[in-house]
């Protein structure tokens, strides 16, 4: 019996002295976190994709916390509801996004852009692409094998395996651009997604001159300008025999899709043209 | 008989081309001369669109210290400059030469005399090098100019020689040095004199018997040269391995071969040293061996700068039907091409055109940990860890693990039994450390 009440006597004594000493060494070094850093967290999506340019939800939410106004910081996937959030909890202004959303700029499938070769390497883009130009003429163009999709983390992009090219599914795709890196011909982009999601953007990537182009893919920009002269709002651009699009002048007017004669120029999300009666 | 001691492989050598004669190849309609270099700056072009050339014209310059001056290969009118599909399968600025006859630059000595006597000092000869557009003839093609000019306080001690050809298939220097024995001697003497050396090397690997007796008997003429039997093990014409086989040197990870006193010279390379100091010729033309197994006419060929591959195929007979890839160089170093509108370049030592039926990858199984390829490893790395490294992005730890040693022999993939493409892992992860370094460099 005696040992029993001396042991547990020797305890409270050992636990009374250590919890004193535990109190005075946390109050030495205690870490004073800004409790809007969790609550921050609490509203972010918790991805951790990176698509912040921060290396998780909590750097951007640390970003958010010490920025002077919140300009500059988007979260992509959460948009404009959670940077809402964020801007009052901070108490701060909550900025303007534009939603954007990732486009293939590549429409060579495998009718319009026949194959020359056959690759049996490792099935990945990033190895053919430092081995050669791919199995088509072209050497700007898709390879067709999935970084991107193996890249993305919302199950937002797969290889189509009829045409061989990436397709974007928009409801899904937070612009988080995991894919625009993993990409070694650098064909994906984030475009802004356009009143009602409507998009118009050329469809290609390829720098090559035209007689070498129309040998190799049918639905290249051959850099031909028809495009630049038909734009009355000055938003195409020529460089290195491609057209580009600038989706803050664009709008929308479908004009350049016309005249385009390799049909490089596409339309999203349009509505079907009626035909006239 | 000597050899490397670290690692290497001996696959089967298949050199059904051995023996035969150098043949000249016919010269094209039209010449594509390349621009751009495996290594180094592209050279920038010096003529315009309509120009008239002779052969051996100089058409474009050097653009920096590490590149080369290119040539004329053919006399004609220049009809553009352009884009052109490479080894590599991308298109590089290159110069389209309509040709017109063959007129040569009148400076150039078309006798078949051979010069022993050199006059020249050791400036002027590497002056006349990097004037005359010299690379290394082994397939890196680098600039011999480069290798020439120690960096301050080396000094080059040896010379050796390559006259290994380890690659399977490959023919062409065999046959270079049974009928231009004597002018590749004379190179030796001349690229002696210039880096001031006293002793050269000549490797040649043991398969060549008739080569290494017309040469042992050829540098009983010449002071200085010896000429060195290795045993046959691949990669042994890797610069690295042959220093180490031939004078039991092993070249620090991260340096040059300078660092231990060498300088390591193909003998391609050393005839067109030669062609270029005694005869005043650039280099314009090489010798490329057509080969397969089920090509009917295997032969060496001297071809112009800038033919189109399909020709010379043309000439050795064709492309077989059964053919499933077409390889530029040789079966373990080269590259598979995807048009024979390839040209001829100043690195293809060779096109290799190899039946479907073998060409076909085998299904890869999971890594067994037999270590194999770290026993193959010539650079004493280990290979399947770099793979697994690579396909994780870990490129710090991959750069810890001397993932720049790495020659790309492809030692690796060959002897691994699970069939894995360790290589293509692997040189995918080095171009990523490259840069990665290359950036931290320009940084300071």
């Amino acid at each position: 019996m005696n040992t029993i009440i001396f042991s547990i006597l020797t305890l409270l004594v050992i636990s009374g002295i250590s919890s004193v000493i535990l109190f005075f060494i946390s109050r030495k070094f205690q870490v004073f976190e800004d409790q809007n850093i969790q609550e921050i967290e609490s509203v972010l999506p918790a991805a951790n994709c990176g698509g912040c340019g921060y290396p998780s939800c909590h750097g951007f939410a640390l970003a958010c916390v010490n920025a002077e106004n919140l300009e500059n910081l988007v979260c992509t996937v959460g948009g404009q509801p959670t940077m809402k959030k964020v801007a009052h909890i901070l108490g701060k202004d909550s900025n303007i996004i534009h939603p954007t959303v990732a486009v293939i700029r590549c429409g060579g499938n495998c009718y319009l852009r026949p194959l020359i070769n056959q690759y049996d390497g490792v099935g990945s883009c990033v190895i053919a692409h430092n081995l050669y130009g791919g199995e088509t003429g072209c050497a700007w163009g898709c390879l067709g094998l999935g970084d991107c999709e193996v890249s993305c983390k919302f199950d937002a992009l797969h290889i189509n395996p009829e045409t061989r090219l990436p397709e974007i599914d928009e409801e899904k795709c937070t612009s988080c651009n995991a894919c625009v890196i993993a990409c070694p011909k650098l064909i994906i982009e984030l475009r802004n997604k356009g009143l009602k999601s409507r998009r118009i953007f050329v469809n290609c990537v390829n720098k090559d001159k035209d007689e070498e182009i129309q040998s190799s893919c049918n639905v290249a920009c051959i850099g031909c300008g028809k495009c630049m002269e038909e734009c009355a709002f000055d938003a195409i651009s020529m460089a290195n025999n491609l057209a580009y699009i600038d989706s803050n002048k664009c709008t929308l007017c479908r004009k350049c899709v016309a005249v385009c004669p390799t049909h490089a120029i596409l339309e999203i999300n349009f509505p079907t043209k009626r035909v006239k009666e | 008989m000597k050899t490397f001691k670290m690692g290497g492989i001996h696959p089967k050598e298949y050199k059904f081309s051995a023996g035969i004669q150098i043949q000249t190849a016919s010269i094209p309609q039209q010449a594509i001369i390349p621009l751009g270099h495996y290594l180094g700056g592209p050279s920038l072009p010096v003529v315009q669109k309509g120009d008239k050339v002779k052969v051996g014209q100089m058409i474009g310059q050097a653009s920096g210290f590490v590149s080369a001056n290119v040539h004329a290969s053919v006399s004609g009118v220049v009809n553009r400059i352009d884009v052109h599909l490479d080894a590599s399968g991308y298109k590089v600025p290159s110069v389209f030469i309509d040709v017109h006859g063959d007129e040569w630059l009148e400076t150039i000595d078309k006798s078949a005399e051979i010069k022993r006597e050199c006059t020249l000092s050791s400036a002027e000869i590497i002056k006349r090098i990097s004037d005359y557009g010299i690379v290394g003839l082994g397939g890196a093609t680098f600039p011999t100019h480069v290798k020439l000019l120690p960096p301050p306080g080396k000094k080059a001690t040896i010379l050796i020689v390559n006259g290994v050809e380890c690659e399977p298939y490959l023919t062409c220097d065999h046959q270079l040095m049974i009928e231009k024995g004597e002018e590749i001697l004379v190179g030796v003497t001349i690229l002696m004199k210039a880096i001031d050396v006293k002793r050269a090397i000549v490797g040649i690997e043991n398969n060549k018997k008739d080569a290494i007796s017309l040469m042992q008997k050829l540098a009983k003429t010449f002071v200085g040269i010896e000429i060195l039997p290795l045993q046959v093990q691949y990669p042994q014409g890797g610069e690295k391995q042959l220093i180490d086989a031939a004078i039991g040197r092993q070249v620090p990870t991260g340096t040059l071969p300078i660092e231990v006193g060498a300088v390591v010279q193909n003998v391609a390379t050393l005839f067109a040293v030669y062609e270029a100091v005694q005869k005043n010729k650039p280099l314009f033309e090489r010798i490329v061996t057509i080969t397969g197994k089920s090509l009917k006419n295997h032969g060496n060929f001297l071809a112009r700068l800038g033919t189109p591959l399909a020709n010379i195929v043309e000439q050795a007979g064709g492309v077989p039907e059964d053919t499933g890839k077409i390889v530029a160089g040789g079966p373990m170093m080269g590259r598979a091409l995807s048009s024979l509108e390839v040209t001829v370049a100043k690195g293809t030592s060779g096109v290799l055109l190899i039946p479907a039926l073998e060409a076909a990858r085998k299904n890869m199984q999971n890594c067994i940990r037999c270590t194999k390829c770290v026993v193959a490893c010539p650079m004493g790395l280990e290979p399947f860890l770099l793979m697994s490294q690579s396909e994780r992005s870990m490129w710090t730890e991959m750069e810890n693990e001397r993932v720049m040693d790495c020659i790309e022999c492809g030692c690796c993939s060959f002897a691994c039994p699970s069939n894995r493409p360790l290589l293509d892992h692997i040189r995918y992860g080095k171009s990523i450390v490259g840069k990665i370094i290359r950036t931290r460099q320009a940084k300071k």
